[in-house]
């Protein structure tokens, strides 16, 4: 009899149930977008983000001591320490190896610098780095990368070309320092140091925006040579860009002090990508280094995908404030207009509970048709987001299926409850009599 | 058949603030003594305001009283709470409407198992059993729609009866029916009432009045008449139209 009376009245009031189905189709879309493209979205907002260029950067633990304490960034004590351009390969070893999505070494240094006619600009900052690297990792893999994927950005205002990894008889000038000195793509510069000497072609002029404006770019095997540096592959410093989880207390706290932390504590840590452990991890492998985050790069990251993640949040509860709302207003319309049939119901013996329940239940099974029906309307936006945003697919979260239904059961729930306490107190004298 | 099914004791039913805050309070009943045995048939009439539907509320525990006590089968329902009144409703009073308050979308074989639905187990057999006393046995497929306002008042009377209730309360059970379908419904009372089923009705119709075994004269909240007619109970046969019977 429960069933067939649900059915009869879905059946009568479909107008009202399909507004009611209408109403759930578009807050759960909006929910499953939005929950699918959040828990999606981390790595491809990480990603679009890694054309800010490198977030962490790996210094001699010394040199990184005299920038902490004096603010330096060259001169003795900073660019006479190095690390070993062997440990860079390293990187890609760590347990967040996979999370390394590029990096580069660089070594700094001044050379004087004077023009093929020979008249002398001054004494320069060189750099020496990575441009495209093409390596094997230990492991057999092969990697690509480099300076290049690192400053994306100086494809948009380069004259000329990019150096190639093995042009040693190249270099690039920054905007900057070009500008000063009348450098022009095409033009012969000599560099020389403590006597050695090489003769280069410059090959692209670079914006950067900071101070790699000022500085000539070179290879990094043409740079040690300059330099003249005792042993093999010394490097100042590594860029390293990495897909990180924006922190929280556990990697703020990790970040001061890992030891701080209790055994759990920092087994969660450090298999969690904080930028703080993955500087940790790479801290084990390259020998005297010291990893630092650089902030700005890596805060943006972290602010950015948190307010697009509240943002989607927000969206979602609004959307199913929205949707209780509309449910509410249908559900106490339909209840109103049906107050004598149910109070009728109450007049043959019906407890409250049972009547609510015959209310409920028609509405929770249009809501679950409209849920289901939502649910795919949903996939289908994330998609329509994640092509048209980050031009790529959207991977569907199981774990929506779950939530979308726990929000769908509540906001169906509190929809009703107002058409609930109608019923409740609903006297069937004041129906069935007209008073 | 003299055993008291029903009691009313200085009953009074004050809607307002009862003198309590500024706004005037109206009295629907007033101070109201009845005792009904099972198996009477008692008519309720008097004036529109006079209480009778106030008095038919208390009865049918659908409302409680303001003073006095209720006794119905033994047990004062004047105090008991929402969901108990619900339940002795379920299972003691039969109630039929003036507007007979069919479930537009069941059939009348549905709208009596939804009285059995709400009292113990629905019963298809015994709902039809139910229409083919009130004569309907042939219709118990049709929607109410489908029904003229006697049918449906005859479908009102099966739902009424299925639970088998000690008291039949009836609020105007003909005011919407015409001279033919008034003689069959009264035709009904009256075989129920050869079977020893209490039958409480409220009507203004002096005819349907007339044929109960008791009649009581409501005026401003007061019974001002209890008039036996067991006397002339059974002489009123000019309310069944020739050729119509509501028997199956």
């Amino acid at each position: 009899m429960f069933w067939r009376m649900i059915a009869r009245t879905l059946v009568r009031q479909r107008g009202k149930m399909l507004m009611i189905a209408f109403t759930v189709i578009l807050g759960v879309s909006l929910s499953t977008a939005m929950m699918n493209v959040m828990l999606g979205v981390g790595d491809k907002v990480n990603r679009e983000l890694k054309v800010y260029g490198a977030n962490i950067t790996v210094r001699h633990k010394e040199a990184a001591l005299m920038g902490d304490l004096y603010g330096l960034n060259e001169g003795l004590g900073v660019n006479d320490k190095h690390l070993h351009e062997e440990d860079v390969l390293k990187l890609k070893t760590i347990f967040w190896g996979f999370n390394i999505l590029d990096f580069a070494p660089l070594l700094d240094g001044r050379a004087i610098v004077s023009t093929g006619r020979g008249k002398i600009l001054g004494d320069l900052p060189v750099t020496g780095t990575w441009v495209r690297k093409h390596a094997q990792l230990p492991t057999g893999e092969t990697l690509d990368t480099g300076l290049r994927a690192l400053r994306t950005w100086w494809d948009a205002g380069l004259e000329g070309e990019w150096l190639g990894e093995d042009d040693d008889s190249s270099v690039m000038v920054g905007r900057l320092l070009a500008d000063t000195h009348g450098i022009h793509a095409g033009d012969a510069l000599r560099l020389s140091r403590d006597g050695r000497e090489r003769t280069v072609v410059v090959k692209g002029i670079y914006t950067d925006g900071g101070n790699a404006d000022g500085r000539i770019l070179g290879t990094l095997g043409m740079v040690q040579a300059l330099m003249g540096l005792p042993g093999p592959g010394k490097v100042s410093s590594i860029e390293v860009s990495a897909l990180t989880t924006p922190d929280n207390d556990l990697a703020r706290k990790a970040a001061q002090d890992p030891r701080s932390l209790s055994p759990d504590e920092y087994e969660t840590w450090y298999c969690t990508a904080y930028v703080s452990a993955i500087c940790h991890q790479i801290q084990e492998v390259v020998r005297d280094g010291v990893a630092k985050p650089v902030r700005q790069v890596a805060e943006s990251e972290g602010a950015i995908l948190n307010k697009t993640t509240l943002l989607m949040i927000l969206i979602t509860i609004l959307s199913s404030i929205g949707s209780a709302l509309a449910i509410s207003n249908l559900i106490t319309a339909s209840v109103i207009e049906r107050s004598q049939e149910l109070g009728l119901l109450k007049a043959l013996g019906a407890y409250n509970w049972q009547i609510a329940l015959l209310v409920l239940v028609e509405v929770m099974l249009t809501g679950l048709v409209g849920g289901v029906l939502g649910y795919f309307l949903g996939i289908g936006f994330a998609q329509v987001i994640g092509q048209t945003v980050f031009g790529s697919t959207i991977e569907i979260a199981q774990m929506v299926i779950p939530i979308v239904g726990v929000i769908l059961f509540f906001v169906t729930l509190l929809g009703s409850v107002p058409a609930i306490r109608y019923l409740m107190a609903l006297k069937p004298t004041e129906v069935l009599h007209g008073k | 058949m003299s055993d008291t099914i029903l009691e009313l004791k200085n009953v009074s039913k004050i809607y307002g603030s009862m003198g309590k805050g500024p706004s005037p309070s109206l009295r629907a009943l007033s101070d109201i003594n009845l005792t009904v045995n099972a198996g009477d048939w008692l008519s309720i009439m008097g004036p529109s305001g006079s209480g009778k539907t106030t008095m038919i509320n208390i009865i049918g525990c659908m409302d409680t009283p303001s003073e006095g006590s209720v006794i119905l089968d033994g047990v004062d329902i004047s105090r008991e709470g929402a969901a108990s009144l619900t339940r002795i409703r379920r299972d003691k009073i039969g109630l039929i409407f003036q507007q007979f308050h069919l479930i537009s979308y069941l059939t009348a074989v549905e709208n009596v198992m939804v009285a059995q639905y709400y009292h113990s187990m629905p019963d298809e057999e015994e709902a039809l059993e139910a229409l083919a006393k009130v004569g309907l046995k042939d219709r118990a497929r049709h929607l109410p729609a489908q029904l003229s306002g006697g049918e449906q008042q005859r479908v009102c009377i099966a739902r009424a009866l299925i639970n088998s209730p000690q008291i039949l309360l009836g609020d105007e059970p003909t005011g919407n029916l015409d001279e033919e379908n008034e003689g069959i419904v009264v035709d009904i009372f009256r075989r129920l009432h050869d079977e020893g089923v209490t039958i409480i009705v409220v009507t203004h119709d002096p005819e349907v009045g007339d044929v109960a075994q008791r009649k009581i004269v409501l005026e401003h909240g007061k019974i001002i008449q209890d008039i036996d007619q067991s006397a002339t109970f059974g002489q009123l046969s000019h309310l069944i139209p020739t050729g119509h019977t509501a028997h199956p």
